[in-house]
C-alpha cells in the first residue's frame, strides 16, 4: 500500500463512526496501539553525512531496513544516533523515497550500485518510480547484455553438445550451426560451392560462344556444350535436393521448416530442374520451360544461409515496408499526375512519341529518376515546361523519404524493442496489482484467524502473533468493523468460485422446520448458499437430535469447510464467535476424510461449545494453514 | 516567336511558372505576407492553494492538541500539498483501504459529509472539523454526523431511497468474493431492518430524533460509539 495511504488511516477508520449505526453485528475490539503516539526525529549518519527525518516518515515501509526493527542493529548508543558506512549520494534518494513515496534513478549513477543500495535498504526495484522507471530498466537491460556478451567472448564459441541427444537433433544443428563440428563446416563450404558453381553456369551458359565448324552464328555456350552444361546442373540440383531432404527430416517442427522462407527458396531453386525432365520437348510449352529456368537464379538467394548481412538486409526490408509503401504510393501518384499532363500537352504534336498516357508512364519515370533516356522528348512549350518541373518535383519524391526510412528504420526498431519490453512490464505489473490484492485479502483473513484464536485461547495468541505493523492492525480491524456492518464476509477468489460452483450439487433436504427457521433468523443469503449453511448448521447441530437421527436417509454428499474461518452462527447466538475446528498455528495438513454420524452425539446445550467435529468421531482436525488461496477442505458426511 | 497563341494548357504552365517565381521572391523577403501577429494571451491559471487557518484557532475550534494538529497537518500536506483534496483524490484515497470492492460510491457521501460548506473541496479545517467529531466528540454529536452522512440531500429526513443509497454504496465496498454470497435484495432488506428499528412513526422517514433516540436506547450503537477513540 502506498505510504501516504498510512497517514490517511485514521481519518478512514473514523470515517467508520458512519457504519456503526446500521451494522448488523456488534463491532469487533480495536487493536491495542502500543506505539508511542508522539513523534520523535531520528538521526541517521551515513559516512559522516547527518540526515534527520521523522520517525513515522521511516515507518511508513515497514517492509525495508530503516523502517523496522533491523536499523536498531546499526543504532550507535555512543552517538544516539544510526550508523551506516554506505554511500551518502545515494542514501539521499533512498530518504526521499520515504519522504514523498516515489523512487527515483539517479542517471548519473552506475546501475549496478544502485541496485546494490537498494538490496541493502531492502526496497524492492519495481517501486521506481514511472518517470524514472523507463530508464532504469533501458541502463540494466543495457548492462546485462555487455555482461554477456563478454562472458560469451570469454567462453570457447564452440559449446560441447547436450549428451543424449538424437541423431535427428544433431543433424539440425550441425545444419544450423555449421561451426560445431568438420563434416558440417565441410558440407557448408560444399553447397556454397555448388551454389556458386550454379549461378555462374546459369550464366555463362547464354555467353556467346565460337559456332562450331560450319555454321556462322554465334551460339550461346549452353547450346554449344549442352551435354555439359546439363551434367553440371544435374550434379547441383542432385546436392541441393540432398539438402533439402536432409534439413527437412532433421527438422523438429516439419510444417513450419516447409514455411519458412529458406525451404521456400531451395524449393523454388531445384523445381524447375525437375519440371523440365518431367516436360516433354513441346513447341507450345517450351515457352513455359524457358520462363522456368529463370527462376533458377533464385539459387543465389541461397547464399542468405550462408551469409549474416544478407539476413539483416531483408529484416531491414521487412520493416521498412509502411516507409516503401509509402515513397511507391507518392511516387505513382506523381507519375500519373505528369504523365496526364505530358500526354495532354503533347497530344497535338505531329509524330508525338506520347501516344497514351500509360506510354506517358515510361517517359515520367525516367524523367523523375533523372534519368533521360532521350527516347520521348516533349516538343511543345507547354511539355517542355511540365516536362522541366516533373523532373525537378521528381528529385524531390525521391530524395526526401530516403532519409526518412533510415531515420525510421532506426526510430522503428529500437520501438519495436521498447513495445515489446513495455508488454512483458504491463504484465509483471498487473500481476503485481492482482497478487498485492490477494495479499491484501490473505492478510485480513489471516488476521480474523489470529483473532478468533486471540479471543478463545490466549495462551496461542502468543504464538499466533506475527511481526505485523500497527498500520496493518488496524488496517485489519477497519475491514473486520465493514464486515460486522453488513454481516458478510470478505473471502478470497477460490473460495467464491467454488460456492458457487457447489451449489449445483444435489441437496436433499431432510431437515426439520426447526432448522430451517433458524437458518432463516440466522442466515440471510438465499440462493446460492444455504445448503452450505444449512449443511454448516446441521454439523454445529449435530447435538441435537433432529438431523443427525436420519442418518440412513443423508446421502454422500460434499461439505465445504473453509479453513480460514467459519461463519460464526452458533445454535442460539448471533454475537458469540467460535470456530468449529481447533486451529493450530503455522500447521499446514489438510485431511479429507469421510466422516460418519453413527449416533446421535450427546446433547449437550452448552453455549461455548467445543467444536463440532468433536462430538462427530472421525472427522480428522483440520488446521489452519498459513497459506490460503488454494485451502478448502472437502468433507463427504454420509 | 513573340506572338504565342496561349492555349488552355500552356496558359495554366504560365501561370504555374508565375506562381513558382513568387514563391521564391518571398523566400527572398521581398514580397511581404501578411502574418497577423497573434497576441498570446495566456492566462496564468494557478492553482488553488489554500493555507489554513493558524494553529491557536484550529485548536481552539477543534478538540485536538496542538501536537496532534501537528501530525495531522504534516501527513494531510504531504499528501495534498495545495492544500486541499478534491473528490477524485479522496475517491482514490479511500479505495485504496478497500481493495476488494468498489468503495467510491461511498467516498462520495463521505466527501458530501466532510465538506461542510460544499465547496467541492475539502481543506484542512473541514477535514479536521470533522474528525474531531468522530474522534472526540460527544456520542450526540458523533450520531449527528452520522445522521448527516445518511441524509444525502441534508433536509433533515432520511427517506428509504436515501438509505438505499448509502446501504448499496457500503454493500459495494465489499467487492464480489464474499460469504455468503452479496444478492440483489441484501441491501433493501438491510435498509427494511433499519427503517423497522428507527422509524417510530411509521411515516416512511427516519428524522434527526427518532434517529438519535433509537440509537441512545440500543446498547451495541452505545457501545461500539466509543471504538475509534484512540484513533489518533
Amino acid at each position: 500500500m502506498a505510504a501516504g495511504v498510512a497517514t490517511w488511516l485514521p481519518f478512514a477508520r473514523a470515517a467508520a463512526v458512519g457504519w456503526l449505526p446500521l451494522a448488523k453485528k456488534t463491532m469487533p475490539k480495536p487493536p491495542v496501539d502500543n506505539s508511542s503516539r508522539s513523534d520523535e526525529i531520528l538521526y541517521v549518519n551515513v559516512s559522516g553525512v547527518r540526515f534527520q527525518t521523522w520517525k513515522n516518515t521511516l515507518d511508513r515501509y515497514p517492509e525495508t531496513l530503516l523502517g523496522s526493527s533491523e536499523k536498531e542493529f546499526f543504532y550507535n548508543e555512543d552517538t544516539q544516533e544510526y550508523f551506516f558506512d554506505r554511500d551518502p549520494e545515494m542514501f539521499r534518494h533512498i530518504l526521499n523515497f520515504y519522504r514523498t513515496g516515489k523512487l527515483h534513478y539517479p542517471r548519473n549513477e552506475c546501475i549496478q550500485a544502485f541496485d546494490e543500495e537498494l538490496a541493502f535498504y531492502g526496497i524492492v526495484p519495481e517501486i521506481i518510480g514511472d518517470c524514472c522507471m523507463e530508464e532504469y530498466r533501458d541502463r540494466k537491460k543495457e548492462n546485462q547484455e555487455r555482461l554477456a556478451e563478454d562472458t560469451e567472448a570469454n567462453e570457447a564459441s564452440d559449446a560441447p553438445l547436450p549428451p543424449h541427444s538424437t541423431s535427428r537433433e544433431r543433424l539440425w544443428r550441425a545444419f544450423e550451426n555449421p561451426h560445431t563440428s568438420t563434416m558440417a563446416l565441410v558440407f557448408y563450404y560444399v553447397t556454397g560451392f555448388f551454389i556458386a558453381v550454379s549461378v555462374i553456369a546459369n550464366v555463362v551458359e547464354t555467353v556467346p560462344c565460337r559456332p562450331p565448324k560450319g555454321s556462322v552464328k554465334d551460339l550461346p555456350c549452353g547450346e554449344k556444350y549442352q551435354l555439359a552444361f546439363f551434367c553440371m546442373d544435374t550434379a547441383c540440383v542432385l546436392i541441393f535436393t540432398f539438402e533439402y531432404l536432409m534439413r527437412l527430416f532433421a527438422a523438429p517442427s516439419r510444417c513450419k521448416f516447409m514455411r519458412s522462407v529458406m525451404s521456400v527458396i531451395d524449393v523454388v531453386a531445384i523445381m524447375p530442374y525437375y519440371i523440365g525432365l518431367v516436360m516433354p520437348e513441346n513447341e507450345d510449352v517450351s515457352g513455359a520451360f524457358v520462363t522456368l529456368r529463370v527462376f533458377r537464379v533464385f539459387r543465389i538467394f541461397k547464399f542468405s544461409r550462408h551469409s549474416q548481412g544478407l539476413r539483416i538486409l531483408g529484416y531491414t526490408l521487412k520493416s521498412c515496408a509502411s516507409e516503401l509503401g509509402f515513397l511507391l504510393f507518392s511516387l505513382t501518384m506523381a507519375i500519373i499526375i505528369f504523365a496526364t499532363v505530358m500526354f495532354y500537352a503533347e497530344k497535338g504534336t505531329k509524330g508525338s512519341t506520347f501516344t497514351s498516357i500509360p506510354a506517358s508512364f515510361w517517359y515520367t519515370i525516367v524523367t523523375m529518376t533523372t534519368l533521360g533516356y532521350g527516347d520521348m522528348v516533349p516538343n511543345t512549350i507547354a511539355g517542355k515546361i511540365f516536362g522541366s518541373i516533373c523532373s525537378l518535383s521528381g528529385v524531390l519524391v525521391i530524395a526526401l523519404p530516403v532519409p526518412v526510412i533510415v531515420s525510421n528504420f532506426s526510430r522503428i526498431y529500437h520501438q519495436n524493442q521498447r513495445a515489446d519490453k513495455m508488454r512483458a512490464q504491463q504484465k509483471v505489473r498487473l500481476a503485481r496489482i492482482r497478487m498485492a490484492k490477494k495479499g491484501t485479502t490473505n492478510a485480513f483473513l489471516q488476521y480474523k484467524e489470529d483473532r478468533a484464536i486471540g479471543d478463545r485461547d490466549s495462551d496461542s495468541t502468543a504464538l499466533c502473533v506475527k511481526n505485523r505493523s500497527a498500520f496493518e492492525h488496524q488496517h485489519h480491524h477497519l475491514l473486520h468493523c465493514l464486515e460486522k456492518t453488513t454481516n458478510h464476509e470478505f473471502t478470497d477468489e477460490m473460495t467464491y468460485s467454488e460456492l458457487c460452483m457447489t451449489e449445483s450439487v444435489g441437496f436433499r433436504t431432510s431437515r426439520s422446520t426447526s432448522l430451517s427457521s433458524q437458518q432463516g433468523a440466522q442466515n440471510n443469503s438465499t440462493g446460492c448458499c444455504p445448503r452450505r449453511a444449512r449443511r454448516r448448521a446441521a454439523m454445529r447441530l449435530a447435538n441435537s437430535t433432529v438431523s443427525v437421527s436420519r442418518g440412513s436417509v443423508q446421502e454422500l454428499d460434499m461439505l465445504h469447510v473453509k479453513t480460514t474461518s467459519i461463519p460464526p452462527q452458533t445454535r442460539s447466538s448471533l454475537n458469540a464467535q467460535s470456530d468449529d475446528l481447533k486451529l493450530n498455528c503455522g500447521e499446514q495438513d489438510f485431511t479429507a476424510a469421510i466422516i460418519s454420524i453413527p449416533t446421535p452425539p450427546a446433547n449437550t446445550p452448552d453455549e461455548s461449545l467445543p467444536p463440532s467435529p468433536a462430538p462427530i468421531p472421525g472427522i480428522l482436525r483440520n488446521t489452519r494453514a498459513t497459506a490460503y488461496t488454494h485451502d478448502t477442505v472437502k468433507i463427504s458426511s454420509l | 516567336m513573340l506572338t504565342m497563341n496561349l492555349e488552355g494548357l500552356e496558359m495554366i504552365a504560365v501561370l504555374v511558372v508565375v506562381v513558382l517565381f513568387v514563391k521564391v521572391l518571398e523566400q527572398f523577403g521581398l514580397l511581404e505576407a501578411g502574418y497577423d501577429d497573434s497576441v498570446e494571451d495566456e492566462l496564468e491559471l494557478s492553482a488553488v492553494r489554500h493555507r489554513p487557518e493558524g494553529l491557536e484557532q484550529l485548536e481552539a475550534q477543534t478538540r485536538f492538541s496542538r501536537k496532534e494538529l501537528q501530525i495531522l497537518y504534516r501527513g494531510f500536506k504531504n499528501e495534498c500539498p495545495s492544500g486541499v483534496v478534491n473528490e477524485e483524490t479522496f475517491k482514490d484515497i479511500y479505495s485504496q483501504f478497500f481493495p476488494q470492492g468498489d468503495a467510491s460510491t461511498y467516498a462520495h457521501f463521505l466527501f458530501n459529509a466532510f465538506d461542510t460548506d460544499h465547496n467541492g473541496s475539502v481543506s484542512f479545517e473541514d477535514f479536521v472539523m470533522g474528525l474531531s467529531i468522530l474522534l472526540r466528540g460527544t456520542v450526540q454529536e458523533k450520531l449527528n454526523w452520522a445522521f448527516n452522512l445518511y441524509d444525502i440531500n441534508k433536509d433533515g429526513y432520511i427517506t428509504k431511497e436515501e438509505m438505499l443509497d448509502i446501504m448499496k454504496a457500503i454493500y459495494d465496498m465489499m467487492g464480489k468474493c464474499t460469504y455468503p454470497v452479496l444478492k440483489e435484495e441484501t441491501p433493501r432488506q438491510h435498509v427494511e431492518v433499519f427503517f423497522q428499528k428507527m422509524d417510530k412513526n411509521k411515516d416512511g422517514v427516519v428524522t434527526i430524533d427518532e434517529f438519535i433516540d433509537c440509537c441512545q436506547n440500543d446498547e451495541n450503537i452505545m457501545r461500539s460509539m466509543h471504538l475509534f477513540e484512540n484513533v489518533l
